[in-house]
């Protein structure tokens, strides 16, 4: 069990009112394949002062598998982590892999709209199981902190590397689909995650591919499938003037990054793909190695160098002319005072 | 069959005994769909008698309760469906309306089994069949309804006065006939000396 | 003294064979206040009412109960027969023993004693009956027509060839509606302008029409034969008898590239504009939003900017300093005829809808919707009806046509289907391939509704002559890739995804009410359903009536319609209008609220439940002409006789003539009677 404290990072900026400690699902991906998503969310939630605390003997969400074979096993696969969740006290988890998010959305409203179901769940489990314990994405949990991340933004000690910088946000799918079970944005024009691209300080760009799919689960078995769609969406990225990808799914993620090797074939310049939590904590000024971006396929560190670089001789100008304007206005109180 | 008083007040619940049901009815749906059923020839319990009113929401609950006192064993109420009111809102006042009252009635001891409420449009007088013969079958299970009728008999002699409060005591909640009796007794107590004690 | 009369009927043997109807006039022939009965095989034939004719005068009848079949059937048949005799009609009530009873029992001894019951009950009830006298209230010969689209202009017409005034009000600077930014209508490819601005001008000239434009209804008070409507008449700032049409303001005037609404947004027009040449009346209307000399006054500038068109009208109509102003109409009647607009599928929507940000409408220029595309098609068009796409004027080789934006879409649009669009694509398709003979036209549909009188027919013309590829599937992405505008959708017989660079694509989005429609729903006091269409008084039966009395319906206003459809409603209304004035006075059923005034407490519990705001405040005044206080009081023209106001009196002080409460307990008493 692990549970991260928050420290204050020594920034400045306005002290929201302290949550209630969220539980944490990190599904299979965050300690594994998608370890860089699990690191760059914790020294965000840290810095955002968002307790979490994993839930303790958490067990497969059952994501694609599951509700392929049985719609009893996909609705209880996921039901267990939540009566964990119940059991062990907390009103929330969060759950940063977008499968298993939806999985556990999908449970907890396959219960809540059917009494048989909900009689019959706590025998399958061997537990009890109220339904009580709300399910939330890293979209939401950073949409609802925008503003705290702007200020946090504007009040860090490094300037922001991402100030301008054209980003694509890709949500995929299981973030938005079905409407009644991601809920709260707009399953064909989705646009929490460039709210949050904004408040950075990023300037997300409007492109066509934002909810087509990545292949999804066929990375191994349909590679090909894969390598097209990828192509597909880093192609149009790139011509609508993106210059990374910004993904919130550990499966995304990986059909992009992993992949892109095969999808760049033909020799094209890669595109670096971060995750969204990455993106934020460049932002608040988190330093790059405890964001876990030495992890990708697609080599992050000249593009987060050239960034910095950048942000550094926009610091230097914006100080230039802060200077001059400040001779300028003591020349004139000089000219005043000696008139 | 219509019985005398006599016989009606001493048969027991699914005996002899045939329920008095009045309904009251709109004109423009229920009224109208129990013309179809008649129409259509579709036969039913003839235990029932419509009043006409406009509207459902015309009907007072005095209607029903007036209905009760005259004598009926129990009461149908139907009207448009909501949203379909020939008047556009009558219905939702009676929706209301009856809300209210049918937790009225079962306060009082009225079993809520003797009233029926129904949406009945002018194209369904299948339904209005169905509504009779259920408001009937179930009316007829009840038995008759005497509590009103037990209110205005007087002869209760002490002994027996003595055994329904042993009665009342022994199961306070009481069946409706317990209830009937308490009320008589209650009644009784009153009108004995014209002094209410 | 009640002296009533029973008349019980065999109809034949439908009451005969299961109730003995002997019996029944036999029972009732002794019961108290009953002085005739006697039965009869049909009492609704001419010898059976003479029965009763004959029975009210021999013995002196002060109420008659006929016990037979429904009152839904033959009530008025027997208050006629009554008031033939000099007996009051409301003194007579029917007996339902046919529907109630023979029709629905087999056990002859229930049936008789049921009727007997039945029969009873009326006697009871008519005991209270009074005498009532219809109410009559006069009628305003003149109508009003709101909205001057192809409905409106057909009711107005109508009215007028039929003898009466008609007052016509048209919010935007010209009648015309939609229909005069058609280019051409289906079945039959008619030039939609040809055969409309005849009607057009007809409804201008007309001596009993007058015309209001850039006019709108500020408000309505009264009820039916009796409404008083406040029209406003907003500032045209050109002086309409001064005005002769020449158009030379128009010339002048400096404000060239305001987007026109005529064109739907792909032309443009000046700030000093008539909507199009064809317009009626061809006066123009000053936009003062985009005019230079209004933006001037507004920022407060000294001097006016601007004063071109003024300068340039030789009869100087034009004056800047007009106001709106307001005429006071009476009129009789109302006809509704606002009409239609398309849903914006863009992705900015007001509060509560979507919109389909996926299909790039309002981003992507070459993704425009039915009514441009109409304007596109128009021989008065902004490109002369060529087919040339918004982006950079050249002409299309491969358009998409997408049915169902927007329409049949509980999730993000509206529910329903609106009706006119699968006509109205087969119709583009095939004007697109006969300007564009190289074209490929490609449409995506669900299902091709053509149910009209030739509409099946051209349909299958756009398919089988024109060459047009239909395809069964739903379109999930629109967006702009290069030069081309990419389109995903989906063909669900084949079972394959289909991707088309088209050059142009046309949305049929849902056709919704007029915007300010519910505003005006409310001033008329009509009901209006989810999506703002009006509500008809009963979907079958009263299709162009509404709830109130005295407003009728016509045209899109009330659902999706094409123009046929539309221009039968109207000119039904028109009936209807005309037979409300067919009397110089209403008559009308007293089954009407009365309010005891001197018991009413006024505390309009009624007039809080009334559906049809009939009843009023009226205030009680003493001889030195102070308030002594206020009651209620019912309108009895306004009244429909629900009695829902009785119910909620507090004091018992409102009764419902024919159902009052002595009648409904008398009934209910009557029952008691089994014992």
């Amino acid at each position: 069990m692990s549970t991260v404290a928050a420290p204050d990072t020594g920034t400045a900026a306005t002290a929201a009112a302290p949550r209630a400690p969220l539980a944490y699902y990190p599904g299979c991906s965050l300690h594994g394949t998608s370890r860089e998503f699990d690191e760059s969310l914790r020294a965000v939630l840290a810095a955002l002062r968002v307790p979490i605390t994993e839930i303790d003997d958490w067990s497969c969400c059952g994501a694609s598998s599951g509700h392929a074979t049985d719609h009893l096993l996909g609705v209880a696969l996921p039901a267990r982590n939540l009566a964990l969740a119940e059991a062990q006290g907390f009103k929330s988890v969060l759950a940063p892999c977008a499968a298993c998010y939806n999985r556990l959305s999908a449970a907890r409203l396959a219960v809540a709209g059917d009494t048989e179901l909900a009689e019959r769940i706590p025998d399958v489990l061997g537990r009890p199981f109220a339904n009580t314990v709300e399910v939330e994405s890293v979209m939401d949990l950073l949409r609802e902190a925008a503003v705290m991340i702007e200020e946090k933004v504007a009040a860090a000690l490094t300037p922001n590397p991402l100030e301008g910088l054209r980003l694509a946000a890709y949500y995929g799918c299981l973030l938005v689909r079905p409407p009644e079970v991601a809920g709260y944005d707009d399953p064909e024009a989705p646009t929490s995650m460039d709210e949050v691209l904004a408040a950075c300080g990023a300037n997300p760009v409007d492109w066509n591919m934002k909810v087509e799919c990545c292949g999804g689960a066929f990375s191994v078995s349909r590679t090909a499938s894969v390598v097209r769609l990828g192509r597909a969406i880093i192609e149009d990225a790139r011509r609508s003037g993106a210059e990374a990808l910004v993904v919130a799914c550990p499966l995304c993620h990986s059909n992009l990054d992993l992949r892109q090797k095969a999808i760049m074939a033909r020799g094209e310049e890669p595109m670096p793909v971060l995750f969204i939590t990455q993106v934020v904590g460049l932002a608040l000024g988190l330093p790059a190695a405890a964001l876990g971006l030495d992890r990708h396929f697609v080599d992050t560190e000249p593009f987060i160098r050239r960034l910095v670089e950048q942000a550094a001789v926009r610091a230097a100008a914006e100080e230039k002319v802060k200077a001059e304007a400040a001779a300028k206005a003591a020349a004139r109180r000089g000219k005043a005072e000696s008139a | 069959m219509s019985g005398t008083s006599e016989t009606r007040a001493g048969a027991t619940a699914g005996g002899d005994f045939e329920p008095r049901i009045t309904a009251f009815a709109c004109n423009w749906c229920t009224y109208t769909g129990a013309d179809l059923a008649g129409t259509s020839r579709l036969h039913m319990a003839s235990n029932v008698r419509i009043i006409r009113l406009p509207c459902t929401g015309r009907i007072d609950p005095l209607f029903v309760i007036k209905a009760f006192e005259r004598g009926a064993d129990g009461v149908i109420v139907s009207g448009c469906h909501p949203a379909d009111c020939h008047y556009t809102a009558g219905n939702y006042h009676a929706r209301r309306r009856f809300a209210v009252f049918h937790d009225l009635m079962g306060f009082v001891g009225v079993d809520p089994g003797r009233i029926t409420f129904s949406w009945v449009s002018a194209s369904e007088g299948a339904k209005w069949r169905n509504v009779v013969d259920e408001a009937v079958s179930k009316v007829r299970e009840l038995g008759p309804f005497t509590a009103y009728r037990g209110l205005i008999d007087h002869n209760v002699s002490a002994d027996h006065f003595e055994g329904l409060l042993t009665a009342v005591r022994a199961d306070p909640a009481g069946s409706e006939a317990g209830q009937t009796e308490a009320a008589q007794v209650g009644a009784a107590v009153v009108t004995d000396d014209g002094d209410p004690s | 003294m009640s002296r009533i009369g029973i008349f019980v009927c065999h109809c034949g043997e439908n009451i005969a064979r299961t109730v003995d109807v002997a019996a029944v006039a036999e029972a009732l022939r002794d019961h108290p206040g009953v002085a005739w009965s006697e039965d009869y095989k049909y009492m609704c034939s001419d010898p059976g009412q003479s029965l009763v004719r004959k029975a009210i005068e021999e013995h002196e009848l002060t109420g008659v109960v006929v016990a037979a079949c429904s009152p839904h059937m033959h009530e008025k048949t027997f208050r006629r027969a009554c008031a033939a005799a000099g007996l009051n009609p409301f003194m007579c009530e029917m007996a339902n023993i046919r529907e109630h009873c023979s029709w629905i029992h087999e056990d002859r001894d229930e049936a008789t004693a049921k009727a007997i019951d039945i029969a009873r009950t009326i006697v009871e009830k008519v005991k209270h009956n009074r005498p009532l006298e219809s109410i009559r209230i006069p009628v305003t010969k003149r109508a009003l027509v709101v909205g001057g689209g192809i409905a409106g202009i057909q009711a107005a017409l109508d009215i007028a060839d039929g003898g009466h005034e008609v007052v016509l009000v048209e919010k935007e600077a010209s009648i015309g509606g939609h229909m005069s930014q058609l280019s051409e209508t289906f079945p039959t490819l008619d030039c939609s302008q040809c055969i409309l601005t005849p009607r057009m001008v007809e409804a201008y000239q007309h001596p009993n029409i007058k015309l209001h434009t850039w006019s709108e209804v500020e408000s309505v008070d009264g009820y039916i034969g009796n409404f008083t409507v406040k029209v406003r008449k907003k500032a045209r700032s050109v002086d309409e008898d001064l005005c002769n049409g020449c158009g030379d303001c128009q010339a002048a005037c400096p404000a060239k590239k305001i987007p026109s609404e005529f064109e739907a947004g792909l032309g443009t027009r000046t700030a000093i504009y008539v909507p199009f040449p064809q317009a009626v009346p061809n006066i123009p209307v000053l936009d003062r939003q985009n005019c230079t000399l209004f933006k001037g006054r507004r920022k407060g500038l000294a001097k006016d900017a601007c004063g071109k068109c003024k300068e340039a009208c030789l009869r100087g109509a034009v004056d800047y300093d007009t106001e709106d102003t307001f005429v006071e109409e009476q009129v009789g009647a109302i006809v509704v005829a606002t009409g239609y607009g398309l849903y914006s599928i863009g992705r900015e929507q007001p509060e509560g809808l979507k919109g389909y940000g996926e299909y790039g409408y309002g981003e992507v220029p070459d993704v425009i919707d039915g009514l441009q595309f109409e304007r596109l098609a128009s021989a008065s068009g902004p490109t002369a009806g060529a087919i040339l796409r918004p982006s950079d004027g050249k002409e299309p080789k491969t358009v998409v046509f997408v049915h169902c934006v927007g329409s049949r879409d509980p999730e993000k649009g509206m529910s329903y289907c609106s009706k006119i669009c699968c006509m109205y694509n087969a119709k583009h398709a095939m004007l697109y391939k006969h300007k564009v003979h190289d074209g490929r036209a490609v449409a995506f549909y669900m299902d091709v509704r053509a149910a009209g009188k030739g509409y099946d027919e051209f349909s299958r013309r756009a398919i089988e002559e024109d060459e047009a590829e239909y395809i069964r599937g739903r379109v999930s992405r629109i967006f702009r890739e290069g030069d081309k505008v990419k389109v995903w959708g989906f063909d669900t017989l084949s079972g394959e995804q289909v991707v088309i660079d088209a050059d142009m694509v046309v949305l049929a989005t849902a056709m919704r009410p007029q915007a300010g429609a519910k505003e005006l729903a409310q001033k008329l006091n009509v009901s209006y359903d989810e999506h703002g269409f009006i509500n008809e008084a009963h979907p079958k039966l009263r299709p162009v009536e509404t709830n109130t009395a005295g407003v009728f319906v016509a045209g899109a206003c009330q659902a999706p319609r094409d123009i046929p459809d539309s221009v039968a409603m109207a000119s039904a209304t028109a009936a209807k209008v005309m037979s409300l004035f067919s009397a110089d006075e209403l008559e009308r059923e007293p089954a009407v609220a009365v309010v005891n005034e001197t018991t009413c407490i006024g505390c309009m519990s009624c007039e809080h439940v009334c559906p049809y705001g009939a009843v009023e405040v009226k205030e009680i005044r003493g001889r030195d002409g102070a308030l002594q206080r206020t009651v209620a009081s019912v309108n009895p023209g306004v009244c429909q006789g629900c009695g829902t106001c009785q119910a909620v009196c507090l004091s018992k002080s409102i009764e419902l003539e024919t159902f009052t409460d002595e009648q409904v307990y008398a009934e209910i008493n009557a029952l008691a009677a089994w014992d």
